[in-house]
């Protein structure tokens, strides 16, 4: 009985980590769907949206709800710029050129705001946005902050699954994951479905970033290599390039990694989150839901 | 032809008899000489390197006016990264050619810088690096390097001997950051005091960019320990002691020096409330020369200084004593004047270098409460 409440309570902690690592995987994911891209960048998105928030909440103190989706407008747009200006004109040349933009983008971005008239690259402490309460049932306790994490990842999910699945723009970028040409032999506008990916993916990393502040309350400009790092992890270990492999692909990650450090050593944990990615690439490179090639 | 290249060296001329109209002006004044700083004003422990630098240019500041030589500040940010730190003493050493460093704050940085100083043969006072290794590799003493404040494995111990016999604690649960050697060691050094008369029913690491605690705390409260050990900076002590509280357990913290920064209460809230630590002074000290420093500086920042500031202070000091009583300004004999060194009466008290170039010195032990640090007492080695 005991061991069952410690098992319950170790997933409640392991797809409160894991949520955050699907919204991230996810933009990885979509970007790798639509440009066969390793968008290394991403993590850093999430760092810029955990700074949108905070900046929001501690200098224009707005409701909660407006923090979001000025934060997910504004990380949007960061992703929409760095298309723009990095992966844009390379269109065509070899991948390996834009995987290595990609990781220049990164460093870019970081030792740009850790700039001291900048973010500077001092730890800074998140705002609480509401006192924690926790709710204690027979088997597990949860708290609000726990809650709010599975309802604004579920929610960004179905919302992004309709998007997908549901509408115009969905199957136009479904089509042009598929194959670019034919996409716009179709009369799709292949750049602005591309522009429009990455929008989507960047905001989704703002929610993470977001929530990722709320949860753990200090933030710095270097806050997004590891989660960037292990949710890419989780897009590997999913299938890359399929939406339910990511969401399913970073709750793993997150339950492993809470769950190697609660019945083996928390010395282990990261060696362990990388022995999998080692594991998957030897063992079934296109993941766990890749069958041949499926894609966004 | 001819004339041009007269015509060229006419700028140099002048600055050739400029030199020799002002060299003979410079030698009534004083010697110059460039002293190093090395400390984190920025990262992780920000505050801690803030204080140092504040303490640093205090001394410097009193010394000036009677002082023998004229002291010029190179201070170099090490962000509490031992890279960084180990770049910063190289340029010191070998560009800015300071006499002496101070510095730096922790000891991640301390040991490799201390390698560096002590090969290149710059005497080195660091004001508050705890861990055994910055004096001593492998059971060899570095000659050029000393420490103003006393070593993790007396105040591991203290803390622990404190919980087991007047907090009368059986259980202690220890969680520290297995990247870092100052947390790392600190932990060890209470773990093996509390075993011989306690239980140790936990002993959990965790990496340096680690935010999320719960799966150690959810492992640990299963435990329920009396008190849990937390031996890291503020920055990630605050993190850690709110996850603490937020998922329901009540044991009581206790910490080290690495706790001593106003960051901490401000991060974690009243989750530290009625917790302990142990630190090199008590601003609460009754001594002349503790309350002159006390004074001056709060005149100066407006802010009682806390241990970083005070330690750092204590070591620029010693520095420049040093520098006044040898004759001429050498390496050498500056490290034979810190080795014979007896009772310097400093700030956090009375400092005479052991055998390892440590300070033997007492430990304040300190609690929080009401959202203020208080001093509870003194314990001597």
């Amino acid at each position: 009985m005991e061991f069952l409440s410690y098992l319950l309570q170790q997933c409640i902690n392991g797809l409160q980590l894991g949520s955050v690592y699907a919204l991230i995987a996810l933009g990885y994911t979509m970007v790798y769907g639509v440009l066969r891209l390793i968008n290394f960048a991403h993590g850093d998105i999430f760092m810029l949206g955990a700074f949108t928030g905070f900046f929001l909440i501690t200098k224009f103190h707005l409701p909660i709800y407006l923090v979001f989706i000025l934060t997910m407008l504004t990380t949007g747009f960061v992703g929409y710029l760095i298309e723009k200006i990095a992966y844009k004109p390379l269109r065509g040349a070899p991948r390996i050129s834009l995987l290595i933009t990609a990781v220049g983008v990164s460093l870019f971005i970081e030792y740009l705001f850790s700039m001291n008239a900048l973010f500077t690259p001092n730890y800074i402490g998140f705002p609480r946005v509401f006192s924690v309460v926790t709710y204690d049932f027979p088997l597990f306790s949860i708290t609000n902050i726990q809650l709010v994490i599975f309802t604004i990842t579920s929610v960004s999910l179905i919302l992004l699954y309709l998007l997908i699945y549901k509408t115009k723009y969905g199957r136009a970028m479904r089509a042009v994951s598929f194959d670019h040409e034919t996409a716009s032999l179709m009369g799709i506008n292949i750049d602005w479905i591309i522009s429009f990916t990455f929008f989507t993916g960047a905001s989704l990393a703002g929610i993470g970033g977001i929530l990722y502040g709320i949860a753990y309350p200090q933030i710095n400009v270097f806050m997004g290599i590891m989660p960037g790092i292990k949710s890419f992890i989780a897009a590997v270990l999913g299938g890359i390039g399929i939406i339910h492999g990511a969401v399913i692909g970073g709750l793993l990650i997150g339950i492993s990694e809470v769950f190697v450090s609660a019945f083996i050593s928390s010395t282990f944990r990261d060696g362990i989150i990388f022995f999998i990615l080692l594991f998957v690439l030897l063992l079934k490179p296109s993941g766990i839901l890749g069958k041949k090639l499926e894609k966004v | 032809m001819k004339k041009r290249a007269y015509v060229n060296r006419i700028p140099l001329m002048i600055c050739v008899l400029l030199m020799v109209f002002i060299c003979p002006l410079n030698s009534y004044s004083k010697d110059k000489i460039k002293l190093g700083l090395i400390t984190p004003l920025t990262g992780d422990v920000k505050t801690f390197g803030e204080s140092s630098k504040n303490g640093f240019l205090l001394a410097l500041e009193e010394y000036t006016p009677k002082g023998r030589y004229t002291i010029e500040p190179v201070i170099a940010d090490d962000r509490n990264d031992p890279t960084e730190g180990a770049n910063a003493a190289l340029k010191l050493i070998t560009q800015d050619r300071v006499i002496a460093i101070s510095g730096p704050l922790t000891s991640k940085v301390a040991i490799p810088v201390s390698e560096i100083a002590n090969k290149n043969r710059i005497p080195m006072i660091t004001g508050s690096a705890t861990n055994p290794k910055v004096t001593v590799h492998d059971g060899n003493r570095k000659p050029y390097i000393f420490r103003a404040c006393f070593i993790d494995p007396f105040q591991g111990s203290i803390a622990a001997t404190f919980a087991l016999k007047e907090l009368k604690l059986k259980t202690a649960a220890i969680v520290y950051d297995v990247g870092n050697d100052y947390s790392k060691g600190l932990a060890e050094f209470f773990k093996s005091t509390f075993s011989k008369g306690g239980t140790v029913v936990g002993y959990e690491s965790y990496q340096k960019d680690d935010v999320d605690f719960s799966a150690i705390i959810t492992k640990i409260s299963s435990k329920k320990p009396d008190v849990i050990f937390l031996p890291d900076y503020y920055n990630k002590v605050a993190l850690i002691a709110r996850q603490i509280r937020e998922k329901g357990l009540k044991s009581l913290m206790m910490g080290g020096d690495g706790w001593d920064s106003p960051e901490l209460i401000k991060i974690a809230g009243d989750a530290l409330s009625g917790c302990y630590f142990t630190n090199h002074y008590s601003p609460e000290r009754k001594d002349p020369v503790t309350e002159t420093f006390i004074k001056k500086y709060r005149g100066k920042h407006g802010v009682i200084p806390d241990a970083l500031a005070a330690l750092s202070y204590d070591a620029t000091m010693i520095l420049l004593r040093g520098l006044d009583s040898i004759k001429t300004p050498s390496q050498e004999e500056l490290v034979r004047f810190l080795s014979a060194m007896k009772n310097y009466k400093g700030v956090t008290g009375n400092i005479t270098f052991d055998k390892n170039g440590d300070a033997i010195k007492s430990v304040a032990l300190l609690k929080i409460e009401g959202g203020r640090v208080r001093y509870v007492t003194t314990i001597n080695p």
